[in-house]
């Protein structure tokens, strides 16, 4: 404590540091530098509140701090404010409220609201808004801050079903989890690390004639520089599934031709992000510049420009249409003839970024013996691995891909966008290789959902029943077709089988344009359709004069329905279990109880109430399948290896729940391990709400698989029949004998036993599960503002393996919802630029747009999902959008047909009061 | 975010000793709008920090308002009683899309003279016929009213190396009886429009229109309008005025100025001060 004061640059969690930032430099990246690891970057631009630390007891946004203004300070950071084993107060209520999901804004999150007077705990939207959260909704984080207790403690046999933490809770709120971009400078591994950075096209069609690199080359400090001569002619897709046919190969790692604004076309690497920086506005590109297409509809006409030319690839696709999809059952000529009222109409939805708070990256460096190792933030580490393999021809065993904590997905992440460079760099140079996306990349060079368009229209009887269903989507999946085709299939079948109705037709295309590409996202395909449709529902029903529950539970789909959108062949979708009937009515007598707010004072309110369904088949049609491996260790506890990601979806958690259900025993016995194709068993991936019902039911299987072998031996052992022979939580008890679980592995050793178990689980048949949104809201009828006054969800996930973590999931999934209906919209310019790349000019709800929900869980125990549960993670989002513009619509009078339903383009047709 | 073409730092302590000025300088305030974007054009910071400008001064005169005062000073202050205006100050620091963690480094002179639209600061000192005192590297300090100190979005009456020292707010100003209204698209968001009125002792009322329009256009009455006479006013307001961006469309905008001059107008021809 002695120092110097004059050579102390500042004190850092009571540490004193001795270093001299860079002229420029910002704090948070200083503090980095000096080990503080627990502060994050999810915008670096003054907008999220991730990197938010105490600068002499003030908080501040540590991204927008010039470093040598701390010189002499005293800096806090998460890692100072509390340890584990002593814990500040509020990372305390963080951790038994689960105020976090992924985690990645927690720090920042837990930082401020340490900081906060009484006065602004009382008003949190104020308070908060300097901190964004994708994943929560906010609830958990209002929750966490009151102080309310939600987790349950975990007792042996009773570990599924119970609000259990997560296993990594303390690390998260304490700023010691570790993400992908959290590797301290010393690294042994990342010796002479070297910084990725990408130059970006800045036209949206252009040919690329030449790339003068001399001026680049010549910088210090450049190492290498790529352009599409440097790397393998070799086509393939940046979106990862199980069957690679489902994508399109329409991708070079660098291609001489960029069609997006923002697209890659050369990559530098060099001692320093600066350096790389400064090299790639020394490049110089010149351009054959090409016609560009933006709208999808101009983009089919046969004198559009065409993005791929890719020879006989391309077969059976016409022009720009990457994807065509056409199916009808019954006649809906014939449904239409019948009905007594028709309704039809064109809706539409936005293009959305995913915004999960850590952005893209990944850490590429190569080992003695020459293998390749990829730390990335992926949904699929296993696919990654193959598409790395397939682009630099190498063979499996060369490739390790794993993920550290990953910092929210939502689909964005099921798709390989930094890897395939980190590892391009990193064999080209024998050096290690990082490249952290910025904020401003995810908007112009990741990926977005599907803009579509959807023409709907709907034939019923007077009774309300339906007759008939048409819907003919355009999906604008921009210039790359990765998800295009099955995002396209998605919106054509769970929101049309949602209903039964015996005449259905569908014509579906996704199309190529000149904008940045669209990609998977939470609802995939799914959500923009039932927009469409869950709001032409209640024009049917305004025009038949229907109550709106009423034509819905007439037409909704029931058990012994078959279950069929557009297409009559055999499919593998079940009713695993159905409680849709229970969330129709948990959300009418949850709105009709008058809960909530009431409506604001003064006639230029007006008030209004929606409802939406959705329905999901839970996990996708095409192949998808998981391993998990499973031993018991000396000591008495289980180890557990499953390949999937968890990034927030709480994975970690509900399948040390599974397996500790199967175990007789306590979640926290299982030590867990995930996502690493070194570690774990081949995973295709968590996306397509798959983590429950295809990685859950292989821990389930696994598990299983375990117990029996355990108690086999137990009995072998012990010699008591197999039938009295039972787990209960670190022991065996075989009759009136106790055989703790460390004593039967000691014995099962020495006799060359071994307790470990091994399964694969794959996805079919496919269960049900549905969601239903309700809500009540108020629109001011001359500022157009929309205020939610009361929120409720109704959602049929079978069991519930963890209530708070499902709970969190529909909250964070509400939210999102409520992004996307009011606040979230990617502009582009006439050129294809997005014009508002940042956190600040594209808007992701903060606290004080979400309103709390209520949520009520059906009572159902699916058959066919693992342990009863079905998928949860993404459903929810789908009814949100078209129960908010279905109450806009009520309150107002006024159809809004196209999302977002922002003041600014709905006002001018409010009129005066009705 | 690190500004990686920063190749000098100077942190004077009179800001005279910076006599010749080049393009790739800044000053440097808080840093939050700095620090924010890239500034690849950038190479030299220099440090305002080291002046020891006082951040708020009180006379008899009114407030001057130090160019590097921190929001959160102002959002801290408590006048005279006699200055009803002083409700104002919260409101328009609210009224930023930033958070009150952004208030303790951004300064009150940064966000004028970044000239935003959105600046609720402009709106403030503005509405409250602030004037701007400005040091320009070489000659004479000059005055200007804050309204016209701002001249579009992203752009002001400075000249190069120009220093805004600081803004010096009227008694009178300040004790006048004041309405605001604020709107935006998402909840505590960015501005679409921010309108304040005054009004003064005879009965005058000013109102300034900010967010809506790229800088502030002030309407003077010297007697309280009627209905007719505000919404006249306001429809004369040139449509180049009108700012649409992500943030609103120019006829939201409009439409939203309109709504509130009146109810500005409406509150303050009531009440008595
Ligand atoms: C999350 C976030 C939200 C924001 N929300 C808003 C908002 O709602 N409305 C809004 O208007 N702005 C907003 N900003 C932009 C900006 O941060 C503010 O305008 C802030 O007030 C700028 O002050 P500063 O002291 O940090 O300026 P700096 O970043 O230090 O400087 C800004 C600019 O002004 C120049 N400058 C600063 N002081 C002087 C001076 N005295 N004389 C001459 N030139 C000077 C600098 O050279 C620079 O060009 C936001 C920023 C962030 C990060
Ligand atoms: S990283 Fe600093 S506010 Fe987002
Ligand atoms: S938990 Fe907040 S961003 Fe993921």
């Amino acid at each position: 404590m002695n120092h110097d004061p004059a050579i102390t640059s500042c004190s850092i969690d009571g540490r004193a540091v001795f270093a001299a930032p860079k002229l420029g430099q910002c704090l948070r990246t200083f503090l980095r530098e000096q080990g503080a690891l627990g502060i994050k970057k999810g915008c670096d631009a003054g907008d999220c509140g991730a990197c938010t630390v105490w600068l002499d007891g003030e908080p501040v946004h540590s991204c927008l701090v010039p470093a040598f203004r701390a010189t002499g300070g005293e800096v806090t950071t998460i890692e100072g404010l509390g340890q584990p084993g002593a814990l500040h107060e509020m990372q305390r209520r963080f951790l038994d409220a689960q105020g976090f999901q992924c985690g990645f804004c927690t720090a920042g999150m837990i930082m401020t609201a340490a900081a906060l007077d009484e006065a602004q705990r009382a008003d949190l939207p104020h308070a908060l808004k300097g901190n964004l959260c994708r994943c929560t909704g906010y609830r958990a984080v209002a929750d966490a801050i009151g102080g309310s207790v939600e987790a349950q403690e975990d007792v042996a046999g009773q570990a599924c079903g119970a609000s259990l933490r997560n296993p990594f809770g303390e690390a998260i709120v304490t700023g010691h989890a570790r993400y992908t971009m959290d590797l301290s400078a010393d690294e042994p591994t990342l010796e002479g690390l070297l910084h990725l950075k990408v130059l970006r096209a800045e036209h949206a069609h252009a040919r690329i004639a030449r790339i003068d690199r001399t001026r680049a080359e010549a910088l210090p400090g450049v190492v290498a520089i790529f352009t599409w001569e440097d790397v393998p002619r070799r086509l393939y897709s940046t979106a990862t599934h199980e069957d690679h046919l489902v994508d399109p190969d329409d991708s070079y790692i660098l291609d001489n031709v960029v069609r997006f604004r923002g697209q890659r076309v050369a990559a530098v690497v060099a001692e320093s992000e600066a350096i790389a920086e400064a090299a790639c506005r020394l490049l110089v590109v010149e351009y054959e510049i090409l016609p560009a297409v933006f709208d999808p509809e101009a983009a089919m006409r046969p004198d559009a420009p065409v993005l791929h030319d890719k020879g006989p690839a391309t077969l059976g696709s016409r022009g720009n249409i990457y994807a065509e999809i056409h199916g009808e059952v019954g006649s809906v000529a014939d449904g239409f003839a019948a009905a007594d009222a028709v309704h039809e109409r064109t809706y539409s939805t936005s293009r959305v970024q995913h915004v999960h708070l850590e952005t893209h990256g990944s850490i590429a460096w190569r080992d003695e013996a020459g293998r390749v190792h990829v730390r990335t933030s992926s949904q699929a580490p296993f696919i990654v691995q193959q598409k790395l393999c397939h682009l630099f021809a190498l063979p499996a065993r060369a490739v390790h891909v794993f993920t550290e904590r990953v910092g929210g997905g939502f689909g964005g992440k099921q798709e390989m966008i930094t890897e395939d460079l980190c590892v391009l760099a990193t064999l080209a140079t024998g050096r290690p290789v990082k490249w952290e996306y910025t904020r401003q990349e995810q908007f112009t060079a990741a990926t977005t959902r599907h803009q579509m368009t959807t023409r709907v229209k709907l034939g019923a009887t007077r009774d309300g029943t339906l007759t008939a269903i048409e819907v003919r989507v355009v999906s604008n999946t921009g210039a790359y077709g990765g998800h295009a085709g099955e995002t396209l299939a998605a919106s054509l079948g769970g929101p049309l089988t949602a209903y039964r109705c015996a005449n259905k037709k569908a014509d579906g295309y996704a199309v190529y344009t000149n904008l940045v590409p669209g990609g998977g996202f939470r609802g995939y395909g799914s959500s923009q359709t039932t927009f469409a449709i869950e709001c032409a529902i209640d024009e049917l029903a305004i025009k038949l004069g229907v109550h709106k529950f009423t034509i819905r539970r007439k037409n909704m789909i029931r058990p012994g329905d078959w279950i069929e959108s557009v297409w009559s062949d055999p499919s593998d979708v079940d009713f695993g279990s159905y409680g849709l009937d229970q969330c129709m009515d948990n959300v009418e007598s949850a709105l009709a109880s008058g809960r909530g707010a009431a409506k604001p004072a003064g006639e230029a309110w007006l008030e209004g109430t929606g409802i939406a369904l959705a329905m999901l088949e839970c996990g996708p049609p095409t192949e998808h399948r998981s391993g998990a491996e499973m031993r018991l260790v000396s000591d008495g506890r289980y180890h557990l290896a499953v390949g999937s990601t968890e990034m927030g979806n709480g994975s970690v958690t509900s399948h040390r729940q599974i397996a500790a259900e199967l175990l007789d025993c306590a979640a926290g016995q299982i030590d867990i391990i995930n996502a690493d194709t070194d570690r774990a068993p081949y995973d295709t991936g968590t996306f397509a709400s798959t983590g429950t019902v295809v990685a859950g039911q292989a821990v389930a299987l696994t598990a299983a698989a375990l117990r029996e072998n355990l108690l086999g031996y137990a009995s072998h052992h012990t010699g008591a029949e197999r039938a009295v022979c039972r787990l209960e939580s670190d022991a065996v008890l075989c009759g009136d004998r106790r055989v703790r679980l460390a004593e039967l592995y000691a014995a099962g050793s020495a006799e060359g036993h071994r307790f470990e178990a091994k399964r694969k689980a794959y996805l079919s048949p496919r269960t049900v599960a549905f969601n239903v949104h309700g809500v009540r809201l108020a629109v001011h009828r001359v500022t157009a503002e929309v205020r939610i006054l009361h929120s409720v969800h109704g959602a049929d996930i079978g069991r519930l393996i963890n209530p708070m973590q499902c709970r969190g999931q529909i909250d964070g999934a509400i939210g999102m919802g409520i992004g996307w209906a009011l606040t979230e919209n990617m502009i582009h310019d006439d050129g294809g630029a997005v014009v508002n790349p940042s956190l600040r000019n594209y808007r992701i709800p903060a606290f004080a747009d979400v309103p709390p929900s209520e949520v009520y869980f059906a009572d159902t125990h699916d058959r066919i999902g693992p342990l009863g549960a079905k998928s949860q993670g993404e459903c929810a989002i789908n009814p949100v959008a078209p129960a908010i513009a279905n109450a806009i619509a009520d309150a107002t009078g006024v159809r809004f047909a196209h999302l977002p339903l922002t003041p600014d383009r709905i006002f001018a047709d409010l009129g005066p009061a009705r | 975010m690190d500004l990686h073409t920063i190749r000098e730092l100077r942190r004077p302590i009179s800001a005279g000793s910076i006599d010749e000025w080049r393009g790739g300088y800044a000053w440097l305030a808080g840093g939050t709008w700095l620090f924010s974007e890239p500034q690849p054009a950038l190479d030299t910071l220099i440090d305002l920090g080291g002046l020891g400008w006082p951040a708020l001064e009180v006379s008899a005169d009114g407030l001057t308002i130090g160019a590097t005062c921190r929001v959160v000073d102002l959002h801290r202050f408590a006048g005279p009683a006699e200055w009803h205006a002083l409700p104002l100050f919260r409101a328009c620091c609210d009224a930023f899309l930033a958070s009150f963690k952004i208030w303790n480094a951004a300064t009150v002179g940064g966000n004028l003279c970044m000239s935003l639209p959105a600046g609720p600061m402009i709106s403030l000192t503005a509405a409250l016929e602030g004037f701007c005192t400005l040091w320009p590297r070489h000659g004479a300090p000059r005055e200007v009213p804050v309204a016209d100190f701002v001249a579009g979005n992203h752009a002001n009456v400075l000249g190069a190396g120009e220093l805004l020292r600081s803004i010096h707010l009227p008694a009178s100003a300040l004790r006048k009886r004041a309405a605001f209204r604020h709107a935006s698209l998402t909840k505590l968001g960015r501005s679409a429009a921010l309108l304040i009125g005054t009004r003064d002792a005879e009965g005058g009322l000013l109102l300034t229109i900010t967010a809506a329009t790229d800088r502030p256009v002030q309407l003077r009455f010297n007697a309280m309008p009627g209905v007719a006479e505000m919404r006249g006013a306001v429809e004369c307001i040139a449509e180049a005025r009108w700012f649409g961006d992500e943030h609103g469309s120019a006829a939201y905008k409009r439409h939203l100025a309109l709504h509130f001059a009146e109810e500005i107008r409406a509150e303050l021809e009531v009440a008595s001060p």
